[in-house]
């Protein structure tokens, strides 16, 4: 991380326009040998579409990519990764029906008489594997081992090749905390070799731990470049927002407790399925916001789809308004009034080749059938409406939802789900990969609509933002419901459950 | 989670039960027929269905890719046509089989550069080359050609003595050809290896740096050659070129690969399988004939049912994997 040695990466002056958007304007970065150099920026700043830029997948409209000095111009990630960029992508970017040595080495597995020589490549990939300290089977299929461990063979396979260039685009968002830490071994070990390192992450202690450098991103244009030590935090997150602190915090100011007395909407008794979530009882009011805190797979999703008849209960009922309601799918659920937003928005939740305005009539029509259109002036409203609320970027209707980053497709969601206007709105992992200020006006909405009467259960893995925003929590721990904390409740106390003796008996309130 | 656990067999599960609905039937024939169990029958139904052996094998490397091809029938039918036409015409035989195999490969070649370069449905591509390929037949002749070459006509009628007194045709040795050199590509290869993984994934094995365009066009290519080829046999077979030969036989061949375990979405199956579908509907075909009673229309009903179930296997997997990683996430 030495100035002194020229950067391995410049960009110069990179521009690029997609129909509708200007992702990159002028934007200049350099990237040095031996450095763990974090991009940062809110959601649609452009970070992933740099990152495209600089391993092949686009092409700038303008601007000069320089690699050790020499001007490069990739067409393909396979050419970039010839020249030593590798990436490791957000989602796992892999093929699960392979085995893990195909997915370390595929394109460039080691041949004899003209073949594929499997031992040599079995060989080959386990020493790679053991290079980070992974030890699985090279010749297991990929998809039998969980996210993480994917995760580190997509990591694997970055550093097969001679690789100078290591880009890692948010790849802790699916990795519990022992994890980060193997993750972070692994980068520190990488850097000290000599490999540049390019990581985006939305989660700042990450950042503040493994980052000699940062970037930061705002709508398309370069902010600064700053050492780690050089930049606070508050300072960073203005930089990124390009808002002064104070509008955060007033945000966060808006979504204070307040405990509700309203009519039970929803009651759980004993609801439960075998090897999903033992049988729970759970009181939901009108208005009220219900927080879930669990570690991953504490059932935390499970208990959810069982709510929303996502999958079916074996024991125990489910009592909306005081009558017994039999669910037998999805659409009982919406029709009684509860909605579901999916963690997973790219594979259950929206239509991603569809525009903005489409994806936001879907449901409505749906609930309203078929034979009713629903009128164009209606539409024009409604979508007029929940672009402001929600303040999704670019405020264009026609907009293909493929083409919005992360928060602003999350946002879009939960729009189409409010358009329904439910009584019980599940959000799962509303916030997870999205930046502060989306994460901020998601937190506020979820206020606004409790002091509207609407009844939300809240999941997210950030212990803060549940005890932040939540009337009550409810802990989870291996599958179990351990315990139910009113609102004013701090996160040790939280932390203290789930990481108690395992007496789910002893239930505090 | 031990690395016996993460091996799982249900990958083969599909193939497995192939390979033991093979047995099935074809023990059901030899328990109820005399001389069923013999080893001419195993033969013959290798001899009379060497082409669609070819043909599904084709088949498999488009639906392991994640597309499908439905030209194969018409390509079968234009190359008998195109065989007989030629050998009619007085063109020596070698000469003939070089036509035959470049036309097939060119029509694949061209289905598979419209599928890529313009992102179209390979359903549609390939249905368009289906009308495509049987039109072509009736500019040749609107009538049956039969072929009367003589050298042509040794080779169809040859055979092959094994051990046993079995006999075969050169027909049953192309198609094992075929399959072996199927099975080195798919396995050995890393066009084969490939070519699961566009079928796995495509978006991740272009961001992996596969040549993903070479697969896609290069799998359109291959059934292309191989329905050539197909139709070389068929005509071998038949000892005819007509346009109306071969209607059908793409939902033949998809049935076999199908039935084989191979997944219709892609990037799971075995040629073995496919081989062992093609068996398996032959067997059914076999034990109606052996019947001598019911209508050949049987088998079609036979092979609808199968297909129903192994689709619905099929998508028990799949949704099987699907709560697997969801519990994993």
């Amino acid at each position: 991380m030495t100035e002194s040695s020229p950067p391995i990466v410049e960009m110069r002056g990179i521009s690029l326009a997609f129909p509708g958007v200007k992702a990159l304007q002028d934007v200049d970065f350099r990237l040095f040998p031996g450095e763990v150099h974090a991009l940062m920026g809110e959601n649609g700043a452009g970070k992933s579409t740099l990152i495209k830029t600089l391993t092949g997948v686009h092409t700038p409209d303008s601007g000069s990519v320089l690699l050790a000095g020499e001007s490069v111009a990739f067409s393909s990630p396979g050419q970039a990764q010839q020249a030593g960029i590798s990436t490791v992508y957000q989602e796992v970017n892999l093929c699960a029906n392979l085995t893990v040595a195909e997915n370390i080495l595929l394109g460039r597995e080691p041949r004899k008489f003209g073949g594929i020589d499997f031992p040599a490549m079995r060989a080959r990939a386990a020493e790679v594997l053991a290079r980070i300290g992974v030890h699985i089977d090279p010749a297991s299929v990929l998809e039998t081992h969980p996210i993480a461990v994917q995760q580190l063979v997509a990591i694997a396979r970055a550093i097969a090749v001679d690789c100078r260039v290591l880009v890692l685009d948010e790849p802790t968002s699916s990795l519990d905390a022992g994890e980060v830490a193997e993750l972070f071994r692994i980068m520190r070990v990488l850097r000290d070799e000599g490999v540049a390192i390019l990581f985006v992450s939305h989660f700042l202690d990450q950042v503040y731990e493994i980052a000699d450098r940062m970037t930061v991103l705002r709508n398309g244009t370069l902010v600064g470049e700053h050492l780690t030590k050089d930049l606070d935090r508050r300072a960073l997150i203005s930089a990124m927002i390009g808002r002064e602190l104070g509008a955060l915090e007033a945000i966060e100011d808006a979504s204070e407790r307040h405990s509700v007395s309203g009519p039970v909407l929803v009651r759980a008794e004993g609801l439960g399925r075998r090897g999903a979530i033992a049988p729970f009882d759970l009181d939901i009011r009108a208005g009220e916001v219900v927080g879930l805190a669990g570690l991953l797979g504490s059932g935390r999703t499970e208990l959810a789809r069982l709510l929303f008849g996502a999958d079916k209960a074996d024991s125990g009922r489910l009592i909306v308004d005081g009558t017994p309601l039999h669910l037998r799918g999805p659409r009982s659920a919406i029709a009684a009034g509860i909605a579901f937003c999916s963690e997973d928005r790219k594979g259950e939740g929206l239509v991603a080749d569809l525009s903005i305005r489409d994806n936001l009539v879907l449901a409505m029509q749906a609930a309203r059938g078929w034979s009713r259109p629903v009128p164009r002036k209606l539409k024009d409203q409604l979508v007029e409406k929940y672009l402001a609320a929600l303040d999704i970027r670019p405020a264009n209707p026609d907009a293909l939802v493929r083409t919005l980053s992360g928060g602003n497709q999350q946002k879009v969601l939960l729009a189409r789900w409010l358009v329904t206007e439910p009584r019980l709105l599940i959000l799962d992992e509303p916030t997870r990969g999205i930046d502060i200020g989306a994460k901020a006006q998601i937190q506020q909405l979820v206020t606004t609509l409790a002091a509207e009467g609407t009844a939300v259960l809240f999941i997210s893995a950030e212990m803060e933002e549940v005890v932040r925003i939540a009337d009550r929590i409810v802990v989870l721990r291996d599958r179990h419901k351990i315990a139910e904390l009113d609102g004013g409740s701090t996160i040790d106390q939280v932390v203290e459950l789930i990481a108690g003796d395992p007496v789910p008996e002893e239930v505090a309130s | 989670m031990t690395a016996l656990t993460t091996r799982l067999p249900s990958r083969f599960l599909p193939v497995l039960a192939t390979v033991v609905l093979f047995a099935l039937t074809f023990g059901v024939g030899s328990v109820r027929y005399e001389g069923f169990a013999s080893g001419q029958v195993i033969a013959n139904l290798f001899i009379d269905n060497a082409f669609l052996i070819v043909l599904a094998v084709g088949m498999t490397f488009v639906i392991l890719s994640g597309g499908i091809d439905l030209s194969v029938g018409s390509v079968v039918a234009l190359s008998t046509m195109v065989t007989a036409a030629g050998l009619r015409a007085g063109w020596p035989v070698p000469l003939v089989i070089i036509a035959v195999l470049v036309i097939g490969s060119t029509l694949g070649l061209l289905m598979g550069l419209v599928i890529h370069k313009f992102d179209i449905q390979p359903f549609i591509v390939t249905l368009a080359g289906m009308f495509l390929a049987r039109g072509l037949c009736f500019l040749i002749s609107v009538e049956s050609v039969s072929i009367k070459d003589t050298t042509f006509r040794s080779v169809a009628t040859a055979v092959i003595e094994l051990p046993g007194g079995v006999t075969i045709t050169y027909n049953v040795v192309i198609a094992v050809l075929v399959v072996l050199a199927a099975l080195y590509v798919l396995h050995r290869t890393r066009f084969g290896r490939a070519t699961y993984a566009v079928g796995g994934n495509e978006q991740s094995a272009l961001l992996m740096g596969l040549p993903t365009a070479r697969v896609k066009v290069g799998v359109y290519v291959i059934s292309g050659f191989c329905s050539a080829l197909a139709g070389l046999l068929f005509s071998l077979y038949m000892l005819s070129g007509y346009g109306l030969h071969a209607v059908g036989m793409e939902l033949d061949a998809i049935a076999a690969v199908v039935i084989g375990g191979t997944l219709l979405a892609g990037g799971v199956g075995y040629v073995l399988g496919s081989l062992t579908g093609v068996l398996v509907l032959g067997t059914i075909q076999t034990l109606i004939s052996f019947q001598g009673t019911l209508s050949s229309w049987w088998t079609k009903i036979v092979i609808g049912a199968l297909l129903l179930v192994f689709i619905a296997v099929q998508r028990g997997m799949i949704r099987g994997r699907r709560r697997q990683g969801a519990v994993a996430a």
